[in-house]
């Protein structure tokens, strides 16, 4: 770990002038990813700016039954707030299965958003080996290697094929939330489902929407969505990323789907919206799986498998976990309300 | 703004005030607790979040000291294993229990899982053997004394809770 | 709610617990180390190279740093004995393989000189392209240590034409890792011509002279302290070259100095557990007898030293057969040096074995654990020695009514319960018994207390409690009572705390010593010491077996496995571990050796994998979160527990290993487990949820 400068800062102002004056600066909440980022030497900066003084830590009710959430609201807070338990059970999921116990008392919703890719290469304890996304032209270890059981399925390029780990960015996608952001060019609300980049959108350095001198202030999630629900797949019952993640938030009218939206995890660089599903899901019966997975050939014909096809399985694991996730979400519909999601899986 | 790459660090560490007079502001919170304040029983098991080994209280909250930056703990409360005897040396309900269910073997992991067992308690999640599986899961135990973990855990919440009833009447 | 409070198993509450639980008990990156420079190794970063140039300019103009040491610097070296690879690092500039130290920064604290290293800069001439498992070629080893590669008895093809049912099929196992939590740490101190090492090492009397021959010195001139080690199950058993430099660094600097591997330099450093292919034939005939067993395996070892899993020999105690042939070859490939892992041998035969036998089984149209009990042997298959003891049976049925086995349907797929399908496996296993001299003294003092001596470490095993027991019951005092000093190559010598050798040896030492004590006590002394060794029979190798007679332990393995039927996610719901170990000599650390060991089975069945990059000719992910090991909510409650067995051919006090017993046999079981929930075979190791997502239909 380079040496660098540190200093904290009490409101976002200063953490924005702190960006603005001297390149090289990098802000520190919960430091659960930046930490390591340091170690590896995948990030150098000059100067830490610790802004975990910030006020930005309430979970407020919104008009509509809507939530706003603190950028340095720690996910633990979140998880277990009962507003978010009540009204956005997708939401409390997404968070309870990520991680565990102590990094959740730690990372901040904002800091979540920000993670990077946990490809194999981008993480290695070496920066020697090619990773586009760690050090710009050096090409993709995964595509050359063959072995990409994780990888994406899409918006990949010949450039780049991680995917992101996060599952409240999922949960947030599916919830049709926003991300509210600061900078010099003042307020902005970028949509959750469009705030992470994919590879054929920006080159793979630009991880995020967010531009350097900005900063997130919250996340504003619309609602109520009492009848939502987050499924992560993974080998190991708890503390591991999701191989496929699943979630979907639905409006249930006489047994049927009135509406459904479902985005997945583990597919993309970022959370990827089933958009054509949305409207063929429409009328269907939940419970009727075949309906479903039916009703999602339209979006998983364009799923690509790498060459070798080593992640090809991932097209079918992520069509049944969105089966599983559009099921579960309408069975929430006349049961009691909140969640405790224990064990591990579900 | 003023920025350091050395800071005097204060910290109120199992009850003591401690002050790390030059602390590079590279180091971790856990790199300070065993280099600086000779407090060897959080362990640096992987330095990358993956292990839990390291797990300490900070204000009252289970975290990885291996991925807190000891500057940005400035001020803070913070409580290691050492800190959770007694004053008068009796070992801590959660300290007994473990050794009671053989719940470690090497003993390495065992400081982070003492303090994510009692922070488990604490918070209200051992109400269930699955409830205490999932939210024990962010300390690995490679000699896998996980059963015997969770043996202790519910012992220690049950004790708890027949002690919260006890006052209440 | 609260959980369900089990009372804890009844026996000796660890006398190593109050130290660990306070966090004062001393692993060695805890000892204090004054003002000792703290190293970090640079390490390679490709597989193989004529050479490496280190530019360290930079590294030594940073703050802090005392020193930056290449193979320019060092002292000659000899690398010698109970050694991890057959070359030591940093003595040329070659690279043999990735991950290799090629340079060494020592600085005055941990953060400059980590930052040092990274200012390292390395160059390689001459990289050559990556050997990987699937192109090199089978390897007989020059000097087999497990016995002959090449092993049988009668005419499997004549069995083969005698069968009615014959399966053949090729299992494969993964590269793992044994990933202790505690890195492997050295502290080491020179006095003049005097060594003080304090090292992470499952043997202080090997590490003290291997140390000893790499700087030309007598044994009594290096001390090796380690009292608690932090978990090794393998990696910490020979010594790497990391401690051998480590000393020679702090001889070179004038200094003491210490180095910790990272999590990243664990993948490389101090060995792993070879992927391995193996092929199993099996032919039983119309009444179920196995009329012929054919296994050949090959294992991937690294370039330079020559590494054979000895996956193929646990058949010949668990089963009768006329007709056996086995066969163990190794392949030399890019990759640093395997090393026994918990469990060698048998773990990863036995994944085959037992698989094979299951389809046996079912190919025959008999219950599984029907077959096993109409298999029995009577005498040593291969070379017809009898048996110690053989208490296979016994494992069998009292596990199986213990779990509930009669109550399994026949079929694969039958049961189902909301999105769950249900399976049922079981496995047979037994651990050749290795065994290997140890010594120890006890003391006996006038107002009644006990003091045992011996040099072995605590690693986890409870070995304290077990010396207090047995000296405890020789000279009737309580345990309590006796205290143990340990883990200090000035006290007696002791074998490896590996391999499942360590009561054995260390406890038969004691007793013989305590034994001795009582006789002098009998004589009316009030104090009396006594220093005693025990080792294996007169002719025994030197794994402390015997050609007269076949001593193992056994058992049998009984798994639950719940598949999700949609996305084919596996958990564990339930496991009986039945086990003939010898004399347990204390119930309630021996329950725990045996938990942790299903926990290891497990995570041998569903996760653990170290995937090798064939391009970059590396371990893939070296870090914990990308090698993933059990975490809590992995494992299911685990049933063990031991049958009658007392086996004073193995050792007087009627013991025999268990630590390596229980990973045995539970990733055939699982495997074994899924087929009979989903109908699909998997014969790969990890099973993954690919593996089962193509065979399963979607309902």
């Amino acid at each position: 770990m380079k040496e660098f400068g540190y200093t904290s800062v009490a409101d976002t102002e200063a953490a924005l002038a702190a960006l603005r004056e001297q390149p090289g600066t990098r802000l520190l909440a919960g430091g659960t990813e930046m930490l390591n980022w340091l170690k590896e030497g995948i990030e150098r900066p000059e100067r830490l700016v610790d802004i975990t003084a910030l006020p930005l830590r309430d979970v407020e009710p919104l008009p509509g039954g809507g939530l706003r959430l603190g950028a340095l609201a720690r996910m633990s807070e979140v998880a277990a707030h009962p507003e978010v338990v009540r009204g956005h059970p997708a939401l409390a999921e997404s968070l309870l299965l990520a991680a565990s116990p102590q990094l959740r008392n730690m990372a901040t919703l904002g800091g979540n958003l920000q993670q990077r890719t946990r490809c194999p290469y981008f993480r290695a304890e070496t920066g020697d080996l090619p990773c586009n996304k760690r050090t710009p032209g050096s090409g993709c270890a995964a595509l050359s290697s063959g072995e990409t059981e994780e990888q994406a399925l899409f918006g990949w390029t010949g450039e780049c094929a991680a995917t992101h780990p996060s599952d409240l960015a999922v949960a947030l996608a599916a919830l049709d939330a926003d991300v509210l952001a600061e900078g010099p060019r003042g307020p902005r609300r970028i949509p959750a489902a469009a705030f992470h980049l994919t590879p054929e959108q920006a080159p793979p350095e630009r991880h995020s929407a967010l531009a350097s001198d900005e900063l997130i202030t919250a996340v504003e999630v619309p609602g109520p969505a009492p009848l939502s629900h987050y499924v992560k797949v993974r080998q190991r019952a708890s503390y591991e990323f999701a191989l496929v993640s699943a979630a979907a938030v639905v409006e249930v009218e006489d047994g049927t789907l009135a509406t459904a939206r479902i985005a997945l995890g583990g597919v993309a660089h970022r959370p990827w919206r089933l958009t054509a599903a949305e409207e063929a899901l429409r009328g269907a019966d939940p419970e009727d799986g075949d309906a479903v997975y039916a009703a999602l050939a339209q979006d998983f014909a364009a799923a690509r498998p790498l060459p070798g096809g080593s992640n090809a399985y991932k097209a079918e694991l992520a069509r049944r976990t969105a089966v599983r996730a559009v099921r579960d979400a309408a069975r929430r519909h006349g049961a009691a309300s909140g969640t405790t999601p224990e064990g591990s899986d579900q | 703004m003023s920025t350091h790459s050395e800071l005097p660090l204060l910290l109120t560490v199992n009850g003591e005030k401690r002050e790390v007079p030059d602390c590079d502001v590279r180091a971790t919170l856990l790199d300070v607790l065993r280099e600086r304040l000779g407090l060897t029983g959080a362990k640096k098991g992987c330095d990358r979040g993956e292990c839990g080994a390291c797990t300490v209280h900070l204000d009252g909250r289970a975290v990885l000291s291996c991925l807190t930056l000891a500057a940005s703990a400035r001020g803070s409360e913070v409580t290691t294993v050492e800190g959770l005897a007694a004053s008068d040396g009796t070992p801590h309900p959660m300290q007994e229990a473990f050794h009671t269910h053989d719940a470690f073997q090497c003993g390495f992991c065992t400081p982070g899982q003492l303090m994510s067992a009692i922070a488990c308690v604490r918070e209200g999640h051992a109400g269930s053997e699955a409830e205490i599986r999932e939210w024990m899961s962010g300390n690995l135990c490679r000699c896998a004394a996980y059963p015997q973990i969770r043996a202790a855990v519910a012992e220690v919440a049950a004790v708890t809770a027949e002690g919260a009833e006890g006052e209440a009447r | 709610m609260n959980a369900e409070v089990s009372p804890p198993v009844a026996g000796l509450r660890r006398p190593d617990g109050p130290a660990k639980l306070a966090g004062t008990a001393r692993y060695v990156a805890d000892v204090p180390a004054g003002d000792a420079l703290v190293a970090t190794m640079v390490c390679a970063t490709v597989p193989r190279a004529d050479r490496a140039v280190v530019d360290a300019s930079a590294a030594r103009r940073a703050p802090g740093v005392a020193a930056v040491l290449t193979a320019d610097d060092l002292p000659p070296l000899r690398y010698e004995g109970a050694v991890g690879q057959s070359v030591l690092p940093m003595t040329d500039h070659v690279v043999r393989y990735e991950g290799q130290p090629v340079a060494l920064v020592l600085a005055d604290t941990g953060e400059r000189s980590r930052h040092a290293a990274d200012l390292v800069r390395v160059t390689y001439e001459g990289v050559r392209p990556v050997l990987a498992f699937a192109d090199a070629e089978d390897t007989v080893e020059s000097r087999p240590m497990m016995g002959p590669a090449d092993h049988g008895t009668g005419d499997v093809a004549r069995g083969l034409a005698e069968a009615r049912t014959v399966v053949g099929a090729t299992y494969t196992t993964s590269d793992r890792h044994h990933s202790p939590i505690e890195p492997s740490a050295t502290l080491a101190r020179w006095d003049g011509d005097r060594l003080t090492v304090h090292d992470t090492v499952q043997s202080v009397s090997a590490t003290r002279a291997v140390l000893a021959t790499a700087f030309g010195l007598e044994a009594e001139q290096v001390r090796v302290v380690c009292p608690f080690v932090g978990g090794g199950f393998g990696c910490k058993g020979y010594i790497w070259p990391h401690q051998v430099l480590t000393a020679a660094a702090a001889r070179t600097a004038g200094r003491a100095v210490r180095l910790a591997l990272t999590r990243a330099q664990m993948f490389t450093s101090c060995g792993h557990q070879p992927q391995t292919r193996q092929t199993v034939t099996l032919g039983a005939d119309a009444e179920g007898r196995l009329t012929a067993l054919r296994h050949h395996s090959v294992n991937a070892t690294s370039r330079h030293h020559e590494y054979a899993e000895a996956t193929t020999d646990a058949c010949a105690s668990l089963y009768a057969g006329p007709h056996i042939e086995l066969r163990r070859r190794m392949r030399h490939t890019d990759r640093a040096t395997p090393t026994p892992m918990r469990s060698p041998h048998e773990g990863p035969g036995l994944f085959a074995l037992e698989s094979a036998v299951d389809e046996l089984a079912y190919a025959a149209g008999l219950d599984p654990l029907a077959f096993r009990l109409r298999n029995l042997p009577a005498r040593d298959a291969l070379t017809g020695a009898p048996f110690s003891t053989h208490e296979l049976r016994a494992c069998l049925e009292r596990g199986a009514e213990r779990f509930g086995w009669d109550r399994r349907a026949p079929e694969p797929r039958a049961t189902r319960e909301g999105d769950e399908l249900v399976g049922l496996g079981m496995a047979a296993l037994s651990l050749e018994t290795h065994r290997s001299p140890s010594s120890a003294r006890v003391r006996r003092t006038a107002d009644g207390r006990v003091r045992v001596e011996a040099g072995t470490e605590e690693i986890g095993t409870g070995q304290p409690g077990v010396l207090a027991t047995v000296a405890a019951e020789v000279l009737d005092v309580r345990p309590e009572d006796v205290e143990v000093v340990f883990g200090d190559s000035r006290l007696p010598v002791t074998s490896m705390t590996a391999g499942s050798s360590a009561t054995m040896g260390v406890g038969s030492a004691v007793l013989l010593a305590a034994r001795a004590v009582r006789e002098k006590l009998a004589g009316g002394a009030e104090e009396a010491e006594a220093e005693a060794s025990w080792g294996p029979q007169e002719g025994s190798d030197g794994l402390g077996r015997k050609d007269t007679m076949s001593v193992h332990a056994y058992g049998a393995v009984f798994v639950e496995v719940r598949v999700d039927a949609l996305l084919g996610r596996v958990r564990v719901a339930r496991c009986t571990g039945a086990y003939a170990a010898g004399r347990i000599i204390n119930p309630l650390a021996a329950r725990s050796q045996m938990t942790g060991g299903l926990t290891w089975g497990l995570g041998q069945a569903l996760l653990e994998r170290s995937r090798f990059d064939v391009e970059f000719g590396r371990f893939r992910s070296k870090n914990l979160a990308g090698y993933a090991v059990p975490v809590n909510a992995d494992v299911p409650e685990l049933d063990v527990f031991f049958v009658e067995d007392h086996d004073t051919y193995a050792s007087p006090l009627g013991a025999k290993g268990i630590g390596e017993l229980a990973p045995l046999g539970v990733s055939a079981a699982v495997a074994n487990a899924v087929f009979h929930a989903t109908g699909v075979r998997v014969r790969s190791l990890p099973i993954g949820i690919p593996d089962l997502l193509e065979g399963m239909p979607r309902d």
